[in-house]
């Protein structure tokens, strides 16, 4: 296989024109296709909120890999999920300097506020919780991730306020 | 490459620049612990077991990943070493469940063999091991994930022993996972290899898993029953009420010529054997037309009586023989001797799937060009034929693919459909179903303008090569092929192999089963009747006998039963095939797996074959066709060559033209050979096969021994100008069938329907 013909745009695609051109590309942007693989599947959960059986399909096609070569790699990363998540993924890292500044009960007060648990979504879909390891805002613990965005020095109340905040855009 | 010379504990040693640390030591004799080290897999350095002191390198190195250098130091036990060994299984250990009484694995397992040498007993871990369960992932396949130590031998196995790639590794840490392809189950090759590799009993296989203990089996090795490829699988047997019944095939031990590969007929299919409708009692039909259970004494002497009245009433050339390709060479010898002799016929012949007559024709006297399957592992290049190896010819794709990741030979590949092996080719021609023989004229023609650019190119890489193994198979028959032998023989050095479906497909040919042949390939003055042939006969009521041993014509070709009611039949077989239900007499056959003497593969690799199992009341072949010559009353010492030679003095008195028997005393002990004691020895055949039979004079000794002799056949100067080729009938066998046997193996019948609905489901 040379990386230098490209290849005919992918079709059908289940995902839209734009990501899909974007896919067209960036496979040819390496000297091995499958280096695209892990961008690919972040851009894929992005614009879908995680990776369905299908999506694993249509990126594995366009790789030229297996399904289980997608599989194997994206297992690997506790960020790409194969489940959906809420419209906003609260993130509460209980790694070390965290878990010394309270983040443990940030975790347990933000399962009570939304009554779910690690991994879990709640039923009207708005917010699912996760338990993660560092997220690199160490200085600032305890922190958490929601979607892209961090909210740090937090406190249970501060959660609150950051929680209604979130409530408030799904409202929207 | 250059020798390099280096120390291991205290001893000089030397090995080939390039040699890994951990096979410089086995090969000295010293054992380095591995894990994920596998010989002709990828290195892994996952396990950290084979760690060794290296004078002048910082920490412990992997041996399995550092090759030997000059002047190396190397300590491979010392109080450090045990140490991080030990640290390595309490690892390991952190998760593993003590399942040691109840695991497949145990005694076997490589895991407890390390834990029992460093002594890693007891654990510093106080948190509850991860749980989970066990799944299956196909009719073979068993997955216990806690047994699992992450060697990822399985999953290079998978990938580049047999180019399948079902097995994935998913998740992270103490949380991998060894994952197959279909999401929760296995869409493969079935072949086992994993399960084999797997140095613990984390992949288990249905047909052993909870059965036995290993302890508990006697193990024999042997050769498979099902393709014509030869493999040595080792039988392991267990005492049952009814026999010595198989409970697993391998080939740890790496004895045979096909290393540790067994496909999943090898591995699995032995299972017909303990097939609960295996015939352990003669039959007769009776006045009122069915078939009753009868005593051996009077079923042989039945058919005695009705095969000498048939003879002596309507002539030899009213009898018929049809043998078996999986019966041993000895069995087949006798039973052509037994049809020429005592029956007095001509009319023998047996499923014949490709055309070695025609092949041996071709090659002439040119008999170094005789391939052996070792030859597919080691040739710089290939040209294959037509077949689809992967389905029809398991371990020759094997070797293949083993010879194209380690040499990087060249294949080159002709076929009339797109076929797995095309992954490694350097070159693949795409030709028309009917495009083979024209294919093969254009190779051997001077220079043809009129072909086609691509096929040209083709024919001018391969004339390039100079050692070329040259494989065909069923495609080419007659006259076709003749111009690939002329073709190849143009080159430096090419070698042939014939490609036939069963495991003594070639042997039953090379032993004369052939209305036109005797063994060895000697033409006949009368041809005889072929096995079509003898089915019309019997349908114009001119076939008055038929003595059909291990075959079912009528299931096969899918013949009217009616055709048969006026022959008197005679068949041997396990099991009440379409053929023995109309049967006359029908004699309860051992099958290959319980019986000892000699098969040869389809490259005319002479293995022999020993008795592993038993099955309580059946007889082998060669004991029912001497039973029913001796009832006949035919003398026994003219079919078998057994006891001393008729006047015991071993022929020296009167030279070697005084008699048969003589001459085989004198034959023996030329060749440092006892006189056989008992007819049923088929070593007593064998001994009049390697004194007769032109090819088959190898070496003795190097074959008891279990080392693959070279049958290498010279077409006799007679050769008839047909080689009958037109009752061909390949068998067409995928991975997942075997021939009319394949119905009969559970595991095997369970394996096809589960892949066939993979596949169904992969169409939509
Ligand atoms: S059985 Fe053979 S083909 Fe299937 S996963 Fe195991 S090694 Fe691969
Ligand atoms: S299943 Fe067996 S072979 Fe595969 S990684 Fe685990 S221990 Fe190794
Ligand atoms: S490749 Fe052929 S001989 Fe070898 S195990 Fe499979 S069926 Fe038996
Ligand atoms: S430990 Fe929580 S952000 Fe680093
Ligand atoms: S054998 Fe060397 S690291 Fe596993």
């Amino acid at each position: 296989m040379s990386a230098t013909t490209l290849p005919a745009p992918f079709a059908p695609t289940i995902f839209s024109p734009e990501l899909a051109a974007r896919f067209d590309k960036l496979v040819t942007l390496y000297p091995v296709r499958r280096s695209a693989l892990v961008p690919m599947l972040l851009y894929a959960q992005d614009e879908i909120g995680y990776l369905s059986d299908s999506a694993i399909a249509e990126i594995a096609q366009r790789i030229g890999i297996t399904e289980l070569d997608v599989r194997n790699v994206l297992s690997y990363y506790s960020m790409l999920r194969t489940k959906p998540a809420g419209k906003f993924n609260v993130q509460v890292c209980t790694n070390i300097s965290c878990m010394l500044r309270g983040g443990r009960e940030l975790l347990e007060h933000c399962e009570r506020r939304l009554g779910i648990g690690h991994k879990q979504v709640t039923p009207d879909g708005v917010f699912s919780l996760e338990e993660v390891e560092c997220i690199g805002a160490c200085s600032w613990a305890p922190a958490v991730q929601v979607n892209y965005d961090f909210h740090d020095n937090l406190t249970p109340e501060a959660m609150d306020a950051v929680l209604e905040s979130y409530r408030a855009k799904a409202n929207e | 490459m250059a020798d390099v010379t280096f120390t291991v504990d205290g001893r000089q040693l030397t090995a080939p620049a390039g040699t890994l640390v951990i096979e410089a030591c086995r090969a000295a004799g010293i054992e380095i612990p591995a894990f994920c080290y596998y010989p002709g897999l990828s290195l892994q350095a996952a396990c950290r077991m084979c760690l060794v002191r290296i004078e002048k390198m910082p920490k412990l190195q992997t041996a399995c990943t550092t090759p030997v250098g000059e002047g190396m130091v190397i300590a491979t036990e010392t109080d450090e070493i045990k140490q991080a060994r030990k640290s390595m299984l309490e690892l390991l250990l952190a998760n593993h469940p003590l399942d040691c009484p109840v695991c497949d694995a145990g005694g076997e397992c490589e895991l407890q063999d390390m834990t029992f040498k460093y002594g890693a007993g007891g654990s510093k871990f106080t948190d509850i091991k991860n749980h989970r369960d066990e799944q299956q992932w196909s009719p073979v396949v068993f997955f216990d994930r806690p047994r699992c130590i992450l060697c990822y031998r399985c999953v290079r196995v998978c990938n580049e022993g047999m180019d399948v790639a079902a097995l994935g590794i998913q998740f992270r840490n103490s949380g991998a996972v060894i994952a197959p392809n279909d999401i929760t189950s296995l869409d493969c090759e079935q072949c086992g290899m994993c399960i084999d590799l797997c140095p613990v009993g984390a992949l288990t296989s249905d047909t052993y898993r909870y059965k036995t203990r290993p302890w508990e089996l006697t193990h024999v090795g042997t050769i498979c029953t099902h393709c014509g490829d030869g493999c040595k699988t080792t039988l392991g047997a267990r005492r049952e009420e009814n026999g010595m019944q198989i409970v697993r095939g391998d080939n740890r031990d790496k004895s045979g010529m096909n290393g540790d590969f067994l496909c999943v007929k090898g591995r699995y299919a032995f299972d017909f054997a303990n097939n609960p409708e295996r015939l352990t009692q003669p039959l007769v039909r009776q006045p009122d037309g069915k078939l009753a259970p009868a005593r051996w004494e009077d079923a042989i002497a039945l058919v005695a009586r009705r095969f000498r009245e048939i003879r002596e009433e309507r002539g030899g050339a009213a009898m018929g023989v049809i043998g078996s390709t999986r019966i041993t060479n000895e069995e087949a010898y006798l039973l052509q001797k037994f049809a020429r002799g005592p029956l007095q016929t001509a009319n023998i012949d047996h499923h014949r799937t490709t055309d070695y007559p025609g092949f041996v024709k071709a090659l002439g006297g040119e008999t170094a060009h005789f391939g052996s399957i070792a030859d597919a592992l080691t040739a710089p290049a290939i040209l294959l034929v037509g077949g689809d190896p992967t389905e029809e010819h398991p371990l020759l794709a094997w070797n293949l693919r083993t010879n194209f990741r380690h040499n990087g030979s060249r294949i080159y590949i002709a076929n009339h459909r797109a076929i797995k092996l095309e992954h490694q080719a350097k070159a693949t021609l795409r030709i028309s179903y009917g495009g083979y023989a024209d294919l093969v004229r254009s190779l051997a023609a001077s220079d043809d303008a009129s072909l086609p650019a691509e096929t040209a190119h083709f024919r001018d890489a391969l004339r390039a090569e100079q050692n070329l193994l040259i494989v065909f198979g069923a495609e080419l028959r007659g006259d076709a092929i003749a111009p690939l032998i002329q073709f190849g023989l143009s080159l430096p050095a090419a070698k042939f192999a014939c490609l036939g479906d069963f495991a003594n497909s070639r042997g039953a040919m090379d032993m004369g089963l052939h209305p036109a042949f005797t063994p060895g390939y000697q033409a006949v003055s009368t041809v005889g009747l072929s096995l079509p042939q003898m089915m019309d006969a019997a349908g114009r009521n001119e076939l008055a006998a038929l003595y059909v041993v291990g075959d079912d014509p009528v299931g096969r070709l899918g013949l009217a039963p009616e055709s048969l009611r006026n022959t008197f039949l005679v068949v041997q077989d396990m099991f009440l095939t379409a053929t023995a239900q109309v049967a006359d007499v029908v004699l309860p056959s051992a099958s290959l797996y319980e019986k000892s003497g000699t098969v040869t593969n389809t490259y005319g690799d002479l293995q022999p074959v020993k008795k592993a199992a038993d099955t309580t009341g059946v007889r082998s072949d060669l004991e029912l066709i001497i039973r029913i010559a001796d009832q006949m009353g035919e003398d026994i010492r003219a079919l078998v060559p057994f006891g001393r030679g008729e006047r015991g003095d071993m022929g020296q008195s009167r030279g070697v033209q005084s008699g048969e028997a003589d001459r085989h005393a004198v034959w023996l002990a030329a060749h440092n050979l006892e006189p056989k004691l008992s007819p049923f020895d088929p070593d007593a055949l064998l001994d009049e096969i390697q004194r007769l039979v032109p090819g088959y004079d190898v070496d003795r000794f190097a074959l008891m021994a279990g080392e693959p002799q070279p049958v290498r056949v010279a077409a006799g100067s007679n050769f008839p100008v047909s080689t009958g080729s037109e009752s061909i009938q390949p068998a067409n066998d995928t991975l997942f069938t075997s021939g009319t046997l394949g119905q009969y193996s559970e595991k095997l019948t369970e394996v096809n329907r589960f892949q066939a609905e993979k596949t169904l489901v992969a169409a939509g």
